[in-house]
């Protein structure tokens, strides 16, 4: 008997059209638990360093979390990996929305594509019944539109539909998967899976998911239920509003913009506009949203409302969460209405919120510089957000310079040449991140965004304070009911934090400090991303309602797998070193690990290096990011530590970092040299 | 006749759709609730709480099974409100031969909301955080019943119900004919 998983994953082979339900050991649910751990598992069984990712042999692993389709409040997300184009990486990108608790109803945990079809398809499971079916009606359609069409043709309104647009279908590297409410956007995965020429993937189920210990687990959701309420209630006093509550950053619901657009840059990620936040933006802005705004949405079982129906006038109706709200809006030096109205293009065609507006910023800093010719973009309309919406269309068509722009801002700086390069200034592992230029080195800050594998820093920070409170009386008071720690250490470096002196950032919190922070921070995301929590109710917001203690007792009685904090800490190290030695033998190393070089103005390089170090030492990594064997062995790796000696991985025999140019897609960058 | 009154508790749960987030929590812990063992699974397609739910259109209308019918109605209806067009019978409770609503999805025998008759209040409404549904109870009268029936009203009304005063009356009509 399996509980909360339903120990079957389907098999799909695009190439051959043949299906297959295969069970799945529950041996690997208890070393991976579920979601990206076994995800991450099966890319390093089935997927070696040469495999390149628009090859058949790349595999597209849509899986829901262990806990999803369980009472567990917020457990809806899938985690999509596979091998990304941009940042020829492991991608993982996840979606929240109502798919992975589906998908667990029709009686499956994963849906694997390998392969590639001759014609566009979209895969329809319904319960024990799943077809391949033709989609070349659906060739060129939006993703939300396609979702309407077919969930008409099927007359199935309750089906689930996750489906690309034409960005994925044309291979553009920061194509999204789009699935109503929700997007599973990082890492190019929608061109991954225009590249199998699957347009959508179509989930029914109406079976039932079992838990081990029925009491015991509805007590622990019930708990979880009333501490939401209570922090409904109770918001974390003297932090900005969108870090009090629970949830996503509430843009949907909170009209007062001024930290981000004071904060962030605008334009390629160069211009901050200090004063931008008047009385009458304010407003203005105010109104627009009002106006769009039809009703503020949640994903499946959950109560926080991060979402939104938005419709502007004359355009179709369609979803937002989170940041796309501003990305193009302050790509574009425009304003609310304008990035409403792109972002309902931009969803239709499936694209990533954060990449597409800077890669389109980018363009017209090239050539506003000259890099780039006014024949390079034949037609280009006068106005300022003319040019975005034809940017998106070139982008999307890969059309013209289009068709460079849509590999992204590194992959398009290094074929344009003459000094492009340096305009592709916001980039980590050769992926466009959130606009923040700053000041003074965060050292925690640092760690995360030169170890993050998740590529955007949203999916790795969050639980400790983003800052240090003024008073030592506020810091008392913050630390009073602050249950969420894994050990009181973490008090006692709060309660010490100074805005200023001594104790102070770049110095204070000390390197080992900040080490055991990250480590916390990023084991938490990890262990969303294997039990299919939503960030918003766990490892994002100060002081959520699942944690480190209470999750062990979750899969007890959910899974009915014996399982304490321990135990479970060492499962979350051991996938995420699986995630790492995915990328390891993909060449990444050190030299990969790095911040855009102007994300701080004050550096301070003999502190980084010894963050690093010490980080690397902490996570039991080699002085170049690789896992040792003794880490590797303790966790019951010793199967890629047998690889990384065979290949040559620890001789520095791999050698060739990922971020090295790369003259033809076919290039080997496993270890594989002598 | 008897002027006796006596009371009775009906309890009326609220549906504000306009606070609806259409996250179905109220079908995960309907659902659960409903299992046997209690909680001991769960699964939306059992639900007796149903949320149509359509965001594009903007429609969420939180559902509950009411009775089941061996037939469904000579007609059907369809609303249209502020604009907005509901589905084909979008409001009726029926466990209904028309569609494969409130029935169990295995042996499709039907579902009825019995409010989870033993708790203090009903689990959807205490789920439901964004406040679209609640509970609220009063006291009626009612005329008190009527002395004990015998067995032939008793059966005579079920026939009633069962085909129809009228088809009941024609039937005993041809049967005594025929004597």
């Amino acid at each position: 008997m399996r509980y909360a998983e339903t120990g079957y994953v389907l098999e799909v082979d695009l190439t051959k059209g043949n299906i297959e339900r295969v069970a799945t050991d529950p041996r690997d649910t208890e070393l991976y638990l579920g979601g990206l751990g076994t995800n991450a598992k099966m890319l390093w069984d089935r997927v070696p360093a040469d495999v390149e990712p628009f090859s058949p042999d790349n595999l597209l692993i849509f899986a829901a979390g262990l806990l999803c389709g369980t009472p567990a409040t917020g457990c809806n997300r899938t985690i999509v990996s596979t091998i990304s184009p941009q940042t020829r990486l492991m991608a993982f990108s996840m979606m929240g929305g109502f798919w992975a608790p589906e998908l667990k109803y029709a009686g499956y945990d994963k849906v694997v594509l390998r392969g590639k079809s001759k014609d566009l398809v979209y895969l329809y499971i319904n319960n024990d019944k799943v077809e391949i079916r033709d989609a070349s009606h659906l060739k060129g359609k939006g993703a939300i539109e396609t979702a309407e069409i077919i969930k008409k043709e099927l007359n199935e309104p309750r089906a689930q539909v996750a489906a690309i647009g034409l960005a994925g279908e044309n291979r553009v590297f920061y194509a999204s998967i789009e699935q109503g409410r929700s997007s599973a956007s990082r890492g190019g995965i929608g061109a991954v899976m225009g590249d199998k020429g699957v347009k959508a993937v179509v989930v029914r189920g109406t079976k039932d998911i079992v838990v081990a210990k029925p009491q015991e687990y509805m007590d622990l959701c019930s708990e979880v239920l009333d501490y939401i309420k209570h922090r409904e209630d109770n918001p974390i006093p003297d932090v900005m509003p969108i870090l009090a509550g629970l949830g996503s950053p509430q843009e949907m619901k909170v009209h007062d913009e001024k930290w981000h657009t004071e904060n962030f840059n605008w334009g390629n990620a160069r211009t901050r506009r200090k004063d931008f936040w008047t009385e009458e933006v304010d407003h203005a802005w105010a109104k627009t949203m009002e106006k769009a705004r039809t009703r503020l949405i949640s994903c499946y079982n959950c109560p926080m409302k991060c979402g939104a129906t938005i419709s502007m006038e004359g355009l179709p109706t369609y979803m937002m969460k989170c940041f796309t709200k501003l990305t193009y809006t302050m790509a574009a030096f425009s304003d609310l209405d304008f990035g409403l109205r792109i972002a309902q293009k931009a969803t239709e065609y499936g694209l990533d919120g954060f990449s597409a507006p800077q890669v389109m910023a980018f363009a017209m800093e090239l050539l506003e510089k000259g890099i780039l010719k006014d024949s390079d973009f034949p037609g280009l309309p006068e106005d300022n957000e003319g040019k975005f919406f034809y940017l998106l269309d070139m982008i999307v068509n890969r059309q013209g310079i289009g068709d460079i722009l849509a590999n992204g801002t590194y992959w398009a700086a290094r074929e344009i040449g003459n000094g492009a390069e340096e305009f592709a200034h916001n980039n980590i592992k050769k992926h466009e991140q959130l606009p923040l230029k700053l000041s003074m080195l965060n050292p925690i800050y640092y760690l995360m965004y030169c170890t993050g594998e998740k590529i955007n820093i949203t999916q790795i920070e969050g639980q400790f304070p983003q800052a240090p409170y003024p008073t030592v009386e506020q810091r008392e008071a913050f630390v009073k009911d602050w249950v969420q720690v894994p050990d009181d250490k973490f008090k006692d470096i709060f309660l010490q934090w100074e805005p200023r002196g001594e104790k102070s950032m770049p110095n204070f919190p000390t390197v080992d400090m900040c080490c055991d922070i990250v480590d916390w921070q990023e084991m938490m995301h990890y262990i969303d991303d294997a039990l299919g929590q939503c960030a918003g109710l766990s490892s994002f917001p100060l002081k959520p309602p699942y944690h480190i203690h209470n999750y062990p007792k979750f899969i007890s009685a959910g899974a009915g797998i014996d399982m304490d904090k321990d135990k479970l800490m060492k499962a979350a190290k051991r996938y995420r070193t699986l995630v790492r030695a995915n990328n390891i033998r993909r060449g990444m190393r050190r030299v990969d690990e790095q911040p855009p070089a102007n994300h701080w103005k004050n550096r301070f390089p003999e502190l980084e290096k010894n963050l690093l170090d010490s980080y690397y030492q902490l996570k039991g990594w080699n002085e170049d990011g690789i896992p040792t064997k003794e880490t590797l062995e303790d966790l019951g790796l010793g199967y890629v530590a047998a690889e990384f000696e065979r290949t040559g991985v620890y001789g520095g025999g791999s050698a060739e970092p990922a971020s090295a140019p790369r003259q033809q897609e076919t290039l080997n960058v496993g270890g594989v040299q002598p | 006749m008897s002027t006796e009154t006596k009371k009775r508790t009906v309890k009326t749960i609220n549906i504000d759709a306009d606070k609806c987030n259409g996250c179905r929590a109220c079908e995960v812990i309907c659902s659960s609730f409903h299992a046997a063992p209690r909680y001991s699974s769960n699964n939306p397609a059992r639900s007796r709480v149903r949320v149509v739910r359509d965001p594009l259109r903007d429609i969420y209308i939180p559902l509950y099974a009411g009775d089941y019918t061996e037939s469904e109605c000579m007609g059907r209806d369809k609303f249209i409100i502020d604009g907005k067009e509901y589905d084909e019978c979008g409001f009726c409770r029926t466990s209904c031969p028309s569609r494969d609503l409130f029935r169990e999805p295995d042996s499709g025998l039907p579902l009825k909301c019995d409010l989870c008759d033993g708790e203090p209040e009903p689990l959807c409404v205490k789920w439901c955080l964004v406040g679209a549904l609640s509970v609220t109870e009063r006291e009626v009268e009612e005329p008190a019943e009527e002395t004990k029936r015998g067995e032939l009203e008793i059966g005579l009304e079920s026939l009633a119900r069962r085909f129809g005063a009228d088809k009941l009356l024609d039937t005993v009509a041809q049967i005594t004919k025929g004597r």
